[in-house]
């Protein structure tokens, strides 16, 4: 049983990566910034859950969908939000964008925009951690598309094979751009792919942030002792379209009604005040500081400089 | 004293190993059997398990690990049986490997080697390619191509050194040892001098840096990997008709030392490039258009390629050998721009 101290770190993990879309999703709607992005709004109880039980040395490989993995393990979000201005102060120094965004100093291997691409880095931290034997633990976040890709059997057989620490978190939010995942994928639960690789796998609720917190902490645990990989599939939902440049009217009103009434954040929130008995204003404070926290952040990057004519040439190799 | 660019490779890992900890070997069949063409043979006895890792046939993980790996603080030397099968990993060497440094801002490097055999020896389409210039057309690798053992073992220190992934290409005939089945296919006998040993004591030869092969006034011919041998031939089957041929070993083909190409360019006024690529868009293609860059004006004659036509390499021996560069093709392209210029 988690404390409210527990409690109220998810909550804040959560409210950032909330507010910090929501911000977004207004910054490119007036245009102020380049490219295009995929939103984590929805998903929020996934990252949080997880990364909560990672200690900042700990690895994570994200996805293209990768803000909110970024943010709940720790990164600094002035940097992060930088880069998604694509100013030269951004984590990235504006060469990765929303797409790749990552900060290694809190062992973050990069949001990939190449479906399942993460996920055999992961496999490497953990190869590395083993053979160090520093004790780390490495997670990769993929969603269910990535479960149809070649390289997620072959990662999932080889970190079996040589037990690593590692811990594979299947983010099924129902579709692969426009594609619902019962079109496309044989099995109706991810999690038993994991029979295949002679690994535990599980199904949580990816709305609920207790049960991905207690899933991850099992799962975290395990691989720390030395007992190999797990998969766990959260059952999740995106509010918003794929990317940036469509909606998602492929997807029935009443189905995204359905799962916004299951909201990570309000359902947690009515928990923190009823179960934990937190006081409105407390709730509120830390609201409000998240949303003070991302307007300094977006004021940092609006005044931080432009990359330079050629900066890019200073990233292709080492030395 | 290695004689054979078998043993100068396995030397160098052995040196390496020994010195840093870091370093870890993995691929298919690289531990129990000692690799398919034997460059790790008795490395899983001398350093472990843990270290000369047998992975299972899954060539993007196997990439994807090492490359995860040598994010997090190790030098993994990754083996792939045949280069051809390097196409079941692309994306993680191509997409990964070669940019996550760059997508990331210079957070990370990736000093990973990526070693695998090339080259036709008769096991048709799948089994024979040259694809240099796939890893040349990906800003972010490094490729290596040795034709000697003393290059061999001093380019891959110089590669596990490095801090970046280096694509490291190694020509089946230009082993020295058996072949996979223990048949011995080999080009090394007969190559003499040309086939320089790799000394016992410490030394690494530079990435980037081209080696002239054989000093000559007359035509320089670029050449790579086994075809620097091919050349040599072709320059002292010349030398009698009163024809003097340079011969350049770029060595490292990225980054290429067009420094050195057009030196010696420059001062013969005549190119041939021999390689065993094919020909759009491949290795000759590119020197070929240094050329027409920066040295048009020094140039008697058209630059002739001398390469593999676009085509996958056919079983049929004679076919095999109709569409891989041979002495005589070297010979008759060196004839034709001296002739040109006549």
């Amino acid at each position: 049983m988690m404390n409210i101290q527990e409690a109220l770190g998810l909550y804040r993990t959560m409210v950032r990566i909330r507010v910090f879309e929501e911000k977004l999703f207004f910054l490119f709607s007036t245009r102020a910034m380049p490219g295009s992005m995929h939103q984590y709004d929805g998903q929020e109880a996934v990252a949080a859950g997880v990364c909560a039980r990672l200690a900042p040395e700990d690895y994570v490989s994200s996805t293209h969908r990768g803000h909110g993995h970024c943010i709940a393990k720790g990164a600094d979000l002035k940097a992060v939000m930088a880069e998604m201005f694509a100013k030269s102060t951004g984590c990235c120094r504006g060469m990765g964008g929303s797409m790749h965004i990552a900060d290694f100093s809190i062992g973050m291997l990069g949001a990939n925009g190449i479906v399942a691409g993460g996920i055999p880095l992961a496999v490497g931290a953990a190869w590395s951690a083993q053979y160090q034997r520093n004790g780390r633990v490495a997670v990769a976040f993929f969603g269910d598309g990535a479960a149809n890709e070649g390289v997620f059997h072959e990662s999932l057989n080889l970190a079996a094979v040589w037990r690593l620490p590692v811990l594979f978190v299947c983010e099924n939010n129902q579709y692969g751009f426009s594609t619902h995942y019962r079109r496309v994928t044989a099995v109706e639960d991810i999690a038993v792919r994991a029979a295949a690789y002679a690994m535990p796998g599980q199904v949580v609720d990816g709305m609920d942030a207790e049960a991905v917190y207690e899933a991850a902490g099992q799962a975290v645990a395990r691989a720390r002792r030395g007992e190999g990989p797990s998969l766990l599939e959260c059952k999740t939902y995106r509010f918003r379209g794929h990317s940036r440049f469509e909606p998602g009217r492929y997807r029935k009103p009443e189905e995204l009604e359905h799962w916004k009434e299951r909201d990570p954040l309000a359902s947690w929130r009515r928990r923190l005040a009823g179960q934990w008995r937190v006081p409105e204003e407390e709730l509120a404070a830390l609201e409000a500081a998240a949303a003070q926290e991302i307007e300094e952040a977006v004021a940092f990057s609006e005044s931080s400089p432009e990359p330079q004519p050629g900066d890019h040439l200073r990233y292709i190799y080492a030395n | 004293m290695q004689t054979k660019i078998v043993g100068a490779l396995r030397q160098a890992l052995i040196e390496e190993m020994e010195a840093d900890r870091s370093v870890v070997l993995i691929g298919q069949d690289i531990g129990v059997f000692g690799g398919a063409y034997r460059v790790t043979e008795g490395l899983l006895e001398m350093f472990g398990e843990e270290r000369v890792r047998d992975a299972p046939i899954s060539e993007a993980a196997i990439i994807g690990a090492a490359v995860g790996a040598a994010m997090t603080g190790l030098r993994p030397v990754v083996e792939i049986q045949f280069n051809d099968f390097i196409a079941c990993g692309m994306d993680q060497l191509c997409n990964q490997a070669a940019k996550i440094r760059f997508m990331m801002g210079g957070q990370v490097s990736v000093p990973l080697v990526l070693r695998a055999p090339y080259g036709a020896t008769g096991r048709a389409a799948q089994h024979s390619q040259s694809l240099e210039a796939w890893f040349m057309h990906t800003p972010g690798l490094k490729v290596v191509m040795p034709s000697t053992p003393y290059d061999a073992k001093g380019l891959l220190k110089s590669a596990i050194h490095d801090g970046n992934p280096v694509v490291f290409l190694e020509h089946k005939l230009l082993y020295g040892g058996a072949s996979p089945g223990g048949k011995a296919k080999t080009a090394v006998d007969g190559l003499g001098a040309a086939y320089r040993p790799a000394p016992d004591e410490e030394y690494r030869v530079p990435l980037g840096l081209a080696e002239v092969k054989r000093e000559g006034t007359d035509v320089t011919v670029v050449a790579t990997g086994l075809m620097v041998h091919k050349a040599l031939a072709a320059a002292a089957a010349l030398e009698p008709e009163g024809i003097s041929v340079e011969v350049l070993d770029p060595r490292t083909l990225a980054p290429l030392d067009r420094t050195a190409i057009l030196r010696s360019v420059t001062r013969t006024g005549r190119a041939v490039v021999a390689s065993e690529d094919v020909s759009t868009c491949g290795f000759g293609s590119e020197v070929a258009a240094l050329l027409a860059d920066q040295a048009i004006f020094f140039l008697q004659s058209p630059v002739k390629r001398v390469c593999v036509p676009d085509t996958p390499i056919p079983f049929a021996p004679a076919l095999e050998r109709e569409v891989i560069p041979q002495v005589e093709d070297i010979i008759a392209a060196v004839r034709e721009v001296m002739e040109a210029s006549a």
